[in-house]
């Protein structure tokens, strides 16, 4: 690494153009609990910390914050090696720079696990160059010296603090290797360190991509094709002109976008565009049902994994159990709309705003305005949510597109009318799942996918219960919709979970097995398989060790009478997670009044916040489950706001119990996986408290049907 | 346009705005006040609420021409340096995921607090019904309106 090139700094506000990072992302720096006094100079030490000449130490935070708390948890990381007291450390949100960072994504659950070695890397060779610095100082062997809490200690115990040796060390070279901590040794990765940006929030502090203001920008409101496949014929915008500060109101493709000099001003002149829309062809849930049903029973498309022979087990089987389960398209509903910042009027493109995968929107941007890479500056916010709706960029060009036709600095916001019409949703998908069972066992099992738009991918088709039956064959069908579709919080697996978790418990009914003996005993089947196959990625052991912990701390099986259990686990993103839901009946109506959650993600970076994770997820799982839904009527979607679209709220979560394998393994995912489980062990207690099994999301519609 | 004088935070403010304009657009855009957010400008999901003469109340339904005799409290003006009761417990218990919404829960918790010092476990949903967050952090919400509530 050139390091020579990236500084010199000096100042807190004169870095953010020398770091090449955009002039966004030179925010005041975090105020926590204890105010930090600034240095007079910093010292940038490599691409993941500055360190000032008081001791006050810059992370940078490289990857977006959507909620799943990386601003604390990957800057912990780097603080662990670089042996410093973290009520010295402020944090910063890195802007894009892909010179520095590897992939700056939030998405997959994989920032934790991609950068783990990085990170401790990046604290490792700064602490390497304070030793340095002061081995060349006090002339001695830097392999004599060590480091305490931001002081380097030389071999006759003298003392330099980083503050002191800042300067020097960042003129010194990084070193090429150097050795990490022992888990053992960690002091921070372990213990409880609370969000960074914790007082800010709870001040209302200006964070989000929505809080954006510049001096000579405008707000943007977009009128885009109410229907899925519509195009624009004619707009009449006289009306809309004569609104209060509109300053121009533009077309650009099958869109209208009004600029005005406030948000409100914007959105209510929009209301009075007179648009003329064409299409025909649009498409309808109940045609969607149709085809999908369809679908599950295709046969073009090559099994995505084929493992004995399914037909013949069927054939020779006792009873093949088979059963659909459906589910909905869902919007994703970040609280914080869609928005973004776009100033393409002057020699750099300054885009600022909440993006889950800046890099991916740099390159798109460039060839909307044809600019080379380089003109393009990303920066991104704190974002109110992702869920994976801020992966697509749709709103991030627009805003670039806007700013350059209309000649002025951009602020686009979707209304929430926009946010939930104009998605990327969770494409509807229904699952046929087939079983056949002889001489007490399950000898074949088939799982059909019919989606819309895409099917399942990478590793999927290799989870559980991949190896664990002999004839096993996973299959996948999709429909082509003009309904934009895209990932969604633990993507297919979030209804997968569900489906086939259910099945699992009505298969347990089937051969009189307990649920969880039946799956402890498919894993151990499963053994073998894992070891000889490396597609199976999911471990069985580490499957059987969350099962018999939810077991225990959920006191599954010695409940009082009047609580239902179900069971459900499920490995995704890495991690090995179970749950149990307890359901109680209140006046006839079955109520979930706890999870019980059991979670293998190796070494536990920030307990507290791991939690956190742990918990929003499953309520994430719990809501959508139970109410999400969203049907299309000639290309429309059924609700445009939350008086038509219900999301679970405060008196409808549970309680939840969380407990953490104790794990020396290398961590993996924790922003999606204990998603996907939620959903079955749901269903299966539901089933237990009220004897019928549902097929179909959401929930709430199918206990009324049920009755 | 029309001139109207608002009590915001305890102190007056006059601001230029067509009448029909919602409280939530004239405190984010024209006094640069970004703590209440906005949701769903319908009064369904709560991101916008603000204190309205001490109650709860959506800035996102309340027009500029009803404003004038609201006094209005926002989360900046909650307290001097983010340390009411409210404010410290959030911090405790590390509530906030995203965040976006958090500002909008702790002014209905604190008008909640404001009317009923010890609020059950049941009162504590209810009034909390109104202010949606995505990323379910409801259970910390809960806890850290206890704590608050003790230390008040």
């Amino acid at each position: 690494m050139k390091r020579r090139t990236f500084f010199k700094v000096t100042g807190a506000t004169g870095g953010g153009l020398i770091l090449g990072i955009g002039l966004a992302q030179c925010a005041e720096p975090e105020v926590r609990r204890k105010v930090l006094e600034m240095p007079e100079t910093w010292h940038e030490i490599n691409t993941y910390l500055k360190i000032g000449n008081n001791g006050v130490v810059t992370i940078y935070s490289p990857n977006p914050e959507i909620g799943q708390n990386v601003k604390t948890s990957m800057p912990m990381i780097v603080a662990e090696e670089l042996d410093v007291d973290w009520e010295n450390v402020i944090v910063e949100q890195a802007g894009l720079n892909t010179e520095w960072f590897s992939r700056q994504v939030a998405g997959g659950s994989q920032s934790i696990r991609k950068e783990w070695f990085s990170l401790r890397e990046g604290g490792a060779k700064a602490r390497q160059m304070l030793i340095n610095a002061a081995a060349l100082q006090w002339q001695v062997g830097a392999a004599n010296c060590t480091t305490e809490n931001g002081y380097v200690i030389g071999p006759d115990k003298q003392k330099l603090s980083y503050g002191e040796l800042a300067d020097e060390a960042s003129k010194l070279e990084i070193p090429e290797k150097v050795e990490l901590k022992s888990n053992s040794a960690f002091t921070k990765i372990g213990k409880n360190h609370k969000n960074v940006d914790g007082l800010k929030i709870a001040t209302g502090q200006p964070l989000f991509g929505i809080d954006t203001h510049r001096e000579g920008m405008v707000y943007v409101s977009v009128m885009r094709p109410p229907a899925f496949g519509q195009k624009l014929e004619s707009f009449d915008d006289k009306e809309a002109r004569e609104v209060n500060g509109v300053v121009d109101i533009i077309q650009f493709g099958d869109k209208i976008a009004v600029l005005a000099t406030s948000n409100w001003q914007a959105m209510k002149a929009k209301k009075l565009l007179k648009p003329k829309w064409s299409g025909n062809g649009l498409e309808n849930t109940a045609d969607h049902d149709q085809i999908l049903m369809g679908l599950l029973d295709a046969r073009e498309n090559e099994p995505f994994r084929k493992d004995g022979d399914v037909d013949q087990a069927f054939a020779e089987a006792e009873e093949v159990l088979t059963r659909v389960y459906e589910s909905p398209f869902l919007p994703h509903n970040c609280l914080e709309p869609m928005n973004f910042f776009a100033d393409a009027t002057g020699d750099k493109v300054e885009l600022h705003g909440p993006i889950q995968t800046p890099a991916w929107c740099r390159s798109r941007v460039a060839k909307i305005l044809d600019r080379p890479e380089e003109d393009i500056e990303v920066s991104m916010t704190r974002m109110g949510g992702g869920f994976g709706r801020r992966l697509y960029g749709d709103f991030s060009d627009e805003a670039a597109e806007i700013s350059s036709i209309a000649k002025r600095p951009v602020q686009l916001l979707f209304t929430r009318e926009d946010d939930m019409t104009a998605g990327t949703y969770r494409p509807a998908i229904k699952y046929k799942i087939e079983a056949s069972l002889k001489d007490g066992a399950i000898t074949a099992y088939r799982l059909s996918e019919a989606s819309i738009n895409s099917n399942m991918y990478g590793l999927i088709p290799n989870f559980f219960p991949a190896g664990a039956i002999p004839n096993l064959e996973v299959r996948g069908h999709k429909y082509d919709s003009n309904i934009t579709t895209g990932a969604w919080r633990a993507p297919y697996t979030n209804f997968l979970a569900y489906a086939e978790q259910s099945f699992f418990d009505e298969l347990a009914d089937r051969l009189q097995k307990d649920p969880i003996d039946l799956r402890i005993e498919l894993l151990e089947q499963a053994k073998p398989a894992a070891e000889a196959d490396e597609k199976i990625e999911y471990s069985p052991e580490r499957m059987q060790g969350v099962l018999k912990l939810v077991a225990e701390k959920s006191e599954y099986g010695t409940k009082a009478s009047d609580v239902y259990q179900g069971v459900s686990a499920y490995y995704s993103h890495n991690t090995h997670v179970a749950e149990i839901a307890d359901v109680v009946v209140e006046n006839g109506t079955p109520r979930v009044v706890k999870v019980t959650c059991a979670v293998d993600c190796g070494i536990l970076v920030n307990p507290i916040a791991a939690k956190n994770q742990v918990e929003g997820g499953i309520i994430d799982g719990i809501g959508h489950a139970m109410y999400g839904e969203l049907n299309f009527d000639n290309g429309k979607p059924s609700a445009d706001n939350f008086n038509r679209y219900r999301l679970i709220r405060n008196m409808e979560a549970p309680e939840i119990d969380v407990h953490f394998v104790d794990s020396k393994l290398d961590p993996t995912g924790l922003g999606e996986p204990s998603l996907p489980p939620a959903g079955g062990a749901v269903a299966n207690a539901l089933y237990r408290a009220t004897g019928k099994r549902i097929y179909k999301q959401p929930f709430v519609k199918e206990l009324e049907v049920l009755g | 346009m029309a001139s109207y004088t608002l009590s915001i935070n305890n102190q007056k403010k006059t601001v230029e705005a067509d009448p029909d304009t919602p409280l939530l657009w004239v405190l984010r855009d024209e006094l640069n006040l970004k703590g209440t957010k906005y949701g769903c400008g319908i009064g369904q999901c709560g991101a916008c609420t603000v204190l309205a003469d001490g109650n709860a109340s959506r800035s996102c339904s309340i027009q500029m021409k009803d404003a004038e005799d609201l006094k209005i409290t926002t989360i900046e003006g909650l307290s001097d340096n983010g340390t009411h009761p409210l404010q410290n417990a959030w911090i405790k218990h590390d509530v906030p995921q995203c965040g976006y919404c958090q500002a909008g829960q702790i002014m209905s918790a604190a008008a909640l607090l404001k009317r009923n010092a010890s609020p059950s476990d049941e009162e504590i949903q209810e009034a909390m019904h109104g202010n949606i967050c995505r990323c379910g952090t409801y259970l910390r919400i809960r806890a850290a309106i206890k704590t608050a509530a003790k230390n008040a």
